[in-house]
């Protein structure tokens, strides 16, 4: 085996790749604000002594937990319109499966982060007369979340690659769009490698912004 | 000196506290005068810390009735066997925490904020203040424990004793009537827990109402004008300093203060 590398053909139209580009993390924005902010809800929700609101957060993360982001795509995408008077674009069928499933993970981060903070924090701040609700705004989700940012890097990494799988309904995003050019010039190595570095080059940096922010935060410490 | 005719400020009637089948209050009925400065002591487990919780409702107590400044906390009414059952709302346990602060063990600090952010706190999230006039409140109580050049520091950055005065300054700046102290030098190492009596003696002089669970036997002497000496969940004896420390009644409080006196010379 003896290939010719020759990338011309991936470069010839760069218009296609930053078209894959922007719409690779226009999804991964959408997915991170509300898999993240979903997650939360989720979270404090599972960590609520109240069973009305904790039995329904906690069947959300079972179900989307253990079921296949891509599954969850197809279904919002041929199946939801089905049931549904309105259209699904395949923007929202892949960030709607991302998303929830981000949720339901992100939610047992938080819960989790929540949950390793020590009574005391509690009680120092309702000594000081705070609600539940304050206290869990300024003492305990500031400090759960500096101990958790190792664990929602990892997610945000996570949704950023699980962005590749909207190529499924053909939304217009990177492994889209790679997958067109090693179609139409029949070069799959050059333009599949190509892909995966401009996964690596969002994904490096990302990795080392977060390192350099864990210890801005951990300087109280 | 307590007077008989003062109105008290926090009067306990009752109080019963229960763990599961524990009852670690068995019954204990207490008038706070305005001034007083009470210590309580007693070995582990008696029952005093629970005590001292329920009285700012860190622990919700089983039964009995806890008055302060002449108003019953929490809603009263009948249960099923004729008990008195008593709920209590968070608004209302929020209020009475403001008016009863309290120093922990453990400092209990924030330590994702400032000396002077832990000050502060209080006074922005609870009281609402603006920013400007709580840093300069918080700057104020700082100066107070004598902590006034450490404002910027976080707590992992100070020592146990300068931990436990940011509390007392923290507890201060919300300006709260009564004053419960749990321990506070208990979680110190010997040569820190100096620091911290001699603070607590200066809010002594400047006649606030505290409470004071602690194992500093000399301390409590010198600091009450009221001993109480808690054992099985009741007061077991009380009286002036002089009585219970130096004159014990009881054969429970002459072996606990033998015991807390054996290698003094």
């Amino acid at each position: 085996m003896n290939h010719n590398w020759n990338f011309d053909a991936v470069w010839a139209n760069p218009e296609a790749l930053l078209a894959g580009a922007a719409g690779t993390l226009r999804i991964f924005t959408i997915c991170l604000v509300l898999g993240l902010s979903l997650g939360l809800l989720v979270g404090l929700g599972r960590y609520s002594v109240r069973q009305w609101i904790y039995l329904p957060a906690s069947a959300f993360v079972e179900f989307f937990r253990n079921t296949p982001v891509l599954v969850q795509i197809l279904w919002f995408y041929f199946a939801l319109p089905m049931l549904v008077p309105f259209e699904i674009s395949p923007l929202m069928a892949a960030a709607l499966g991302i998303s929830l499933n981000s949720a339901a993970f992100s939610g047992e981060i938080f819960r989790g982060g929540i949950q390793s903070l020590e009574r005391s924090q509690w009680e120092g701040a309702q000594a000081l007369g705070m609600t539940d609700a304050q206290a869990m705004r300024r003492i305990i989700l500031p400090q759960a979340i500096k101990r958790m940012l190792p664990a929602l890097t990892n997610r945000a990494i996570e949704i950023f690659k699980m962005s590749t799988l909207a190529s499924a309904v053909a939304y217009v995003e990177l492994l889209q769009q790679g997958k067109l050019i090693a179609s139409i010039n029949y070069n799959p190595i050059e333009a599949y490698t190509v892909i995966a570095l401009i996964f690596f080059a969002f994904l490096y940096p990302l990795v080392q912004a977060t390192y350099v922010l864990e210890r801005k935060l951990r300087q109280g410490d | 000196m307590t007077s008989d005719t003062a109105l008290p400020l926090l009067r306990v009637t009752g109080l019963r506290k229960h763990f599961g089948r524990d009852e670690i209050i068995r019954g204990i009925d207490l008038d706070v005068a305005p001034g007083d400065r009470i210590a309580i002591l007693g070995a582990s487990g008696s029952g005093k810390s629970t005590l001292l919780r329920c009285l700012n409702f860190m622990e919700r107590p089983t039964a009995g009735r806890i008055v302060l400044g002449g108003k019953v906390i929490g809603t009263e009414r009948s249960g099923h066997d004729g008990k008195i059952e008593v709920s209590y709302s968070e608004s209302e346990l929020t209020r009475v925490r403001q008016r009863v602060g309290m120093v922990f063990q453990q400092f209990n600090l924030f330590p994702h904020m400032t000396a002077l952010g832990n000050v502060m706190e209080g006074l922005r999230t609870v009281k609402g203040m603006a920013r400007d006039a709580a840093a300069a409140k918080a700057q104020g109580q700082l100066a107070r424990v004598g902590l006034e050049d450490k404002a910027d520091v976080y707590p992992s950055r100070l020592s146990g004793g300068q931990k436990q005065r940011v509390a007392i300054a923290r507890a201060l700046a919300m300006e709260p009537e009564l004053l419960l102290f749990d321990e506070p030098t208990s979680a110190l190492d010997p040569e820190l827990v100096g620091e911290v009596l001699r603070t607590i003696r200066t809010l002594a002089e400047e006649g606030r109402t505290m409470l004071l669970v602690t194992h500093e036997v000399g301390f409590a002497y010198h600091f009450a004008n009221r001993v109480l000496f808690i054992a099985d969940g009741v007061i077991h004896e009380q009286g002036s300093p002089d009585e219970v420390l130096k004159h014990p009644q009881q054969a429970r409080t002459q072996a606990f203060l033998a015991r807390h006196n054996e290698f003094q010379f």
